[in-house]
């Protein structure tokens, strides 16, 4: 088994998002993580006052 | 159906059809065949992408789940947003910088020729059985409302969709999805609408018939593995599923590395990674509120109606017997129920808990009833399938939707139908040509060859997806067969692509042992039916993972004991 050929690393995250208010992909990234988050926090809320 | 919803079925069907037809008419460059133009806006990617991923089963048997199980299933796409983030910050970017047709491409450039054909025949093998699940569900609904052969119609959907794939390729999916999934929304906000007006109880008095009755309960914590949807499976198993099907699975890559640029393939994405949830949510609540609408209205004692018709003319006596007693016991259940929710309005907290507390007793003997019921169709047709839950949405739709809207709604399921089904076929048709076919047996040939060697695939794979939707029998939930399936390759299809992106010093002969080592592990647990099938896809990844590092630690070791004896 030989070592594999080099990948090249990932391009630089210098693109703009074009998101209104979100310049970085990042910040973006966490931007929809913290949707997600809220997501869970409501369906639990949902859960505790039905069940 | 009367004429008006035949004019919108057949309307919106054809002409999104034709349309998709005549603009991409004339292609002969195997790019544009295979990826469209590349000029695809970031909406363009986000709808192609859900509709891609939503089939029919998504929307006849998502609000089943719901009126049978409740709110839990949305668990299952916990790890969605999360593996969408790592797929738009890592997958994407490399994808697009080696202009790789498949992803399996990649796999060739990183390792060696064997494991991207290992790669390639995994997603084949997956990609090709589940495609007669796609195919399989819209024709449930064409059989049922119309009273069609199940076999006529597989046969005739199944060619339809072949029609317009093979003719129009990858652009002509992207276009018609745009068009297909407006349908599709359209529908399924004007039925949960028309719900909501009909329901007669207001939303709070629903959500608490309903939370009593089990059907509320969204998150569970639970950490027991023998449960089929908990937070935990849902975000650990959840996001290895997502992460595979997103980043490794063709249907998929071939949508989003058809954007104009890295940015609008992103996007598209993170448009997914943020409606995802929400969307299946509201599929689900849409079951939850029929089944609260059932305890209101006459329900059928197997919603399979169909099927229980020709049971019951077989033999009558028993059948006839299962419905007096479901009738009554369902009259009795809303007598309580009216008394419930008398004493809540009237604030009378001890009557209410008395009414409650008879009400879900009588729920209890109500899904006994349905449990003979099903017992009693078993014993009369050994054949028979007493799951009913995929045709709870249909026949309240039929039943209680206003004409127009019927024919709405079964376009929404067949636009669905056809958008992922067309999506499969055409990642399929592209592997077979990109990965086999020019990698193997014609390596040099113009690009109007391939485009044809490429549209001949595409019919060889439709034509496999009807012949098993004609011989698979659907023994569970569709989309929960769906996904069994799914997980069965993708988490070793993962830990190839894992291997191949983040741990650089292992090579292509301990990758392709390692998937071949763990894909037997994840066969072996799925027939022993120790654990929830969600996962196997952290089961199947991490052996793959795991087991090519042992194997390229041991060759290195080999390595360094020859040199060390040589010398």
């Amino acid at each position: 088994m030989n070592p594999p050929p080099a990948v090249e690393p990932p391009v630089p995250e210098s693109e703009d998002t074009g998101f209104p208010g979100i310049r970085t992909w990042r910040g973006l990234y966490v931007f929809v993580f913290g949707s997600f988050v809220l997501w869970v926090v409501m369906l639990f809320a949902l859960t505790m006052i039905f069940s | 159906m009367n004429p008006l919803d035949w004019v919108v079925l057949i309307g919106s069907m054809v002409g999104i059809a034709v349309y998709g037809l005549w603009r991409t008419r004339g292609r002969r460059s195997l790019t544009t065949y295979l990826k469209g133009d590349q000029d695809m806006r970031w909406l363009a990617i986000g709808v192609s992408v859900m509709a891609t991923q939503a089939s029919a089963i998504t929307f006849i048997s998502t609000p089943g789940q719901g009126f049978q199980d409740g709110l839990g299933f949305v668990q299952n796409y916990f790890g969605m947003p999360l593996a969408l983030i790592i797929i738009a910050a890592f997958f994407l970017p490399i994808y697009r910088r080696l202009n790789v047709y498949t992803a399996y491409e990649f796999l060739g450039r990183r390792f060696d020729s064997k494991t991207r054909l290992l790669g390639a025949a995994l997603f084949l093998l997956q990609r090709g059985l589940n495609a007669g699940i796609t195919i399989y569900a819209p024709a449930i609904i064409l059989s049922t409302v119309m009273g069609w052969r199940l076999d006529l119609t597989i046969i005739l959907s199944g060619l339809l969709v072949i029609l317009y794939t093979v003719t129009g390729g990858s652009q002509a999916v992207t276009l018609t999805q745009k068009y297909q999934m407006g349908i599709i929304l359209g529908g399924m906000v004007a039925a949960f609408v028309i719900l909501l007006v009909k329901l007669p109880a207001n939303l709070g008095d629903a959500f608490t018939i309903a939370g009593s009755f089990h059907k509320m309960q969204a998150v569970d914590f639970s950490l027991d593995i023998h449960r089929r949807y908990t937070f935990w499976s849902g975000m650990f198993g959840g996001i290895f599923l997502m992460l595979a099907y997103f980043g490794t699975d063709q249907s998929q890559v071939q949508r989003y590395i058809s954007g104009s640029s890295l940015r609008a393939s992103r996007l598209g994405l993170m448009f997914n990674a943020v409606l995802k949830i929400p969307m299946q949510f509201f599929i689900l609540l849409l079951g939850v509120l029929i089944f609260v609408f059932y305890q209101f209205e006459p329900a059928p004692v197997f919603f399979n109606e169909v099927a229980w018709q020709q049971a019951r003319h077989d033999s009558g006596d028993k059948f006839r017997s299962l419905e007096q007693q479901f009738v009554s016991v369902e009259a009795e259940k809303l007598q309580l129920i009216r008394t419930w929710l008398d004493a809540k309005h009237a604030g009378d907290r001890n009557a209410e808990a008395a009414a409650r507390a008879q009400a879900v007793a009588a729920h209890e003997r109500s899904d006994e009833v349905r449990a003979e019921a099903r017992a009693a169709l078993q014993a009369a047709d050994p054949r028979a399938k007493t799951n009913d839950a995929d045709y709870v949405f249909i026949i309240f739709i039929l039943h209680y939707l206003p004409h127009g809207l019927i024919g709405l709604l079964i376009a929404a399921f067949f636009a669905a139908a056809l958008a992922s089904k067309a999506a499969e076929l055409n990642a399929l048709g592209s592997t077979t040509t990109v990965d086999f076919y020019r990698h193997i047996v014609k390596r040099t040939a113009s690009d109007a060859h391939y485009v044809t060697a490429s549209k001949w695939f595409t019919l060889f794979w439709g034509l496999v997806a009807i012949s098993f939707a004609l011989f698979a029998s659907m023994t569970e939930n569709l989309i929960q067969a769906a996904n069994i399936l799914g997980s069965l390759f993708y988490g070793v299809m993962l830990g190839l692509f894992l291997v191949a992106f983040f741990l650089r010093w292992i090579g292509g002969m301990a990758v392709f042992w390692g998937a071949l080592a763990a894909e037997a592990l994840v066969l072996a647990l799925h027939f022993s039916h120790a654990i929830s099938y969600l996962w196997y896809n952290p089961i199947g990844c991490a052996a793959c993972v795991v087991i090519s590092i042992l194997l390229q630690a041991a060759s290195r070791s080999k390595f360094k004991a020859r040199e060390t004896g040589d010398a």
